[in-house]
């Protein structure tokens, strides 16, 4: 068997090789040793700590870049508690055919893409928008509310396209989760704040897991919500480094950056994974 | 609380409300931008000014539809033929990659297989930035050495196809290895009994079996790259995808037709999420 398990082997890995030496290790390797590069007095680019330094001695910059980690956690303690009802309807109270069917409509959304439902809240929210207008028609204010550009519309952005990545993985362990649990409880006389707080939410934790690690992942990255419905003052980190690439063409301070932000989602993710005690895997599935 | 439970009435209804809420909340914007598409008037928002299909058909100078406008039309061409090799390219690694960490032991899997799951944590703005940068040095390398300029090492239709790839591999490898999993590897050994290559094995049995896997993770990729922004805006060159396009139009000149994208993709994409509902419970 020898001779042929290696040739099917070779050409199985091969591919597998190839992709993740050109896409993924030498690009963030390429991305890192450019961070330490910048152009000294002669304008030749030489290694240096001077795009660190930037990012340090800029309160702009720094400031960006705690706000963004602060409004992520927000955004993804935001998400759990919305979405921890509709995951408990949809793996325990619903029926097989209403969950089906609620799933699906979950998940359009998703498929859709973030540019058309960021453009909804643009037309749902803005000063002459679907809410304002409907509002004024019904009498409760008088003037138009400022919601769009601001901090609130941001965060129902990154809320609206993050929310079911918690949905689906709580849903999933709660799936799982024997009835009889919750009955027994219930026979014993636990209320249901009891019953929620001490034996559902510490069942679904490694669901929650998944769910928060992903989250806020796609919240920390992201960049249409904060630039599209994000005020002048809601900057995100990720603009800075769009800006950076695309407006400044200052590419190696935007690979620090790049790297900074990589740094920060690895380090949550992994406190993540290490308070919870459990493996990446488990998060992809 | 649970179906075998009894629980209060107020509790059942504030519990419906609040699910009911959450639904209208999600399904908002695309309704409304859908009905709005409709909308006799020039602005992207109320009031409602009557029924119109101008901004699908219209072409005159005050007007242009969708249909008309062909700065529009060539984004979409650019995003459909981007997203088929996409989809290409990454169900083929993405399923050769399910079979590589299922069926093989080798030594430093576990790194190998932390790699390709790393794109599912990696913000999609690194993994552009990363490959724009690791694209140009390759690209001013070649031609410091060589004297050619490859046009792939540049922002690129091109580079966006790799860009996107990099990621909807890992997803195509998640779907086709879950699979994978509920496959009885006595198949496989039967069909090598039987004087079959392992080649021949993986392809005339396991293949079979994992197609509609295969499948469903081809439609997946296709929509990611469809959809994608986060990645593409670095990568991309000349020729704009659908949404680089929309972008820059909301960003400058919101007109209506942008409503009128906005419902044919949500159009699109209800019909291709309800078939797959219909398929996913048939194999059930």
């Amino acid at each position: 068997m020898g001779n042929k398990r290696s040739f099917t082997f070779y050409l199985l890995i091969i591919p597998v090789l190839l992709w993740l030496l050109l896409m993924i290790v030498i690009p963030h390797a390429d991305l890192l040793v450019s961070s330490f590069m910048a152009e000294n007095d002669d304008g030749d680019l030489v290694f240096s700590f001077a795009n660190y330094a930037e990012f340090f001695n800029q309160k702009i910059y720094w400031l960006t870049f705690v706000k963004t980690a602060a409004y992520s956690i927000f955004v993804t303690m935001l998400a759990f508690v919305v979405a921890f009802p509709i995951a408990f309807y949809l793996g325990k109270v619903a029926s097989k055919k209403v969950a089906s069917f609620l799933i699906l409509l979950l998940l359009i959304p998703l498929w859709v893409g973030e540019l058309v439902t960021v453009y909804g809240w643009i037309v749902l929210l803005g000063d002459n928008g679907v809410i304002n207008h409907f509002l004024l028609w019904t009498g409760i204010i008088d003037e138009p509310i400022t919601m769009l550009y601001t901090d609130f519309s941001m965060v129902i952005g990154l809320l609206y396209m993050s929310v079911l990545f918690m949905v689906i993985p709580v849903m999933s362990t709660l799936e799982s989760m024997d009835d009889s649990l919750i009955e027994a409880a219930c026979d014993l006389g636990a209320s249901k704040w009891v019953i929620f707080t001490r034996i559902v939410i510490p069942y679904a934790m490694p669901g929650i897991t998944s769910g928060s690690i992903i989250v806020f992942m796609l919240v920390v990255g992201n960049y249409l919500a904060p630039n599209l419905l994000g005020g002048k003052s809601s900057l995100w980190f990720t603009e800075q480094i769009y800006n950076s690439f695309l407006s400044t063409f200052n590419w190696n301070e935007g690979a620090a950056f790049g790297f900074l932000l990589l740094l920060l989602s690895s380090a949550i993710i992994w406190l993540a994974l290490k308070l919870s005690g459990q493996k990446l895997e488990k998060v992809g599935t | 609380m649970i179906r075998s439970l009894p629980s209060s009435p107020l509790y059942r209804l504030a519990y419906g409300a609040y699910v009911f809420l959450f639904f209208a909340f999600l399904v908002m914007p695309l309704v409304v931008v859908s009905i709005l598409a409709f909308n006799d008037s020039n602005f992207i928002s109320l009031p409602w000014k009557g029924f119109t299909l101008d901004w699908f058909f219209a072409n005159t100078d005050e007007r242009q539809g969708l249909f008309a406008d062909e700065g529009m039309l060539e984004s979409i061409r650019t995003s459909f033929s981007t997203a088929f090799f996409v989809a290409t390219l990454s169900t083929l690694v993405g399923t050769i990659a399910a079979l590589l960490f299922e069926e093989e032991q080798f030594r430093f899997k576990g790194v190998l297989y932390f790699l390709a799951l790393s794109p599912l944590v990696i913000p999609g703005v690194i993994l552009g930035i990363s490959i724009l940068l690791a694209a140009s040095s390759a690209g001013s390398y070649i031609e410091d050495s060589l004297g050619i300029d490859i046009e792939l090492f540049r922002p690129s239709y091109g580079l966006v196809i790799l860009g996107q790839f990099s990621f909807a591999a890992t997803y195509v490898m998640l779907l086709v290895a879950a699979r994978l999993k509920r496959f009885d590897r006595t198949l496989e050994e039967a069909a090598l009994s039987l004087k079959a290559t392992r080649l021949q094995a993986i392809w005339y049995v396991t293949i079979p079996f994992l197609r509609p896997a295969i499948i469903g993770a081809f439609v997946v990729a296709f929509i990611l790259s469809f959809s994608n922004i986060n990645t593409t805006i670095f990568l991309v060159g000349s020729d704009p995808t659908l949404p680089i396009d929309l972008y820059s139009r909301i960003r400058f000149s919101s007109t209506p037709v942008l409503n009128a994208v906005s419902f044919i993709i949500v159009l699109v994409i209800t019909c291709v999420a309800v078939i797959n509902g219909f398929i996913s419970r048939e194999e059930r």
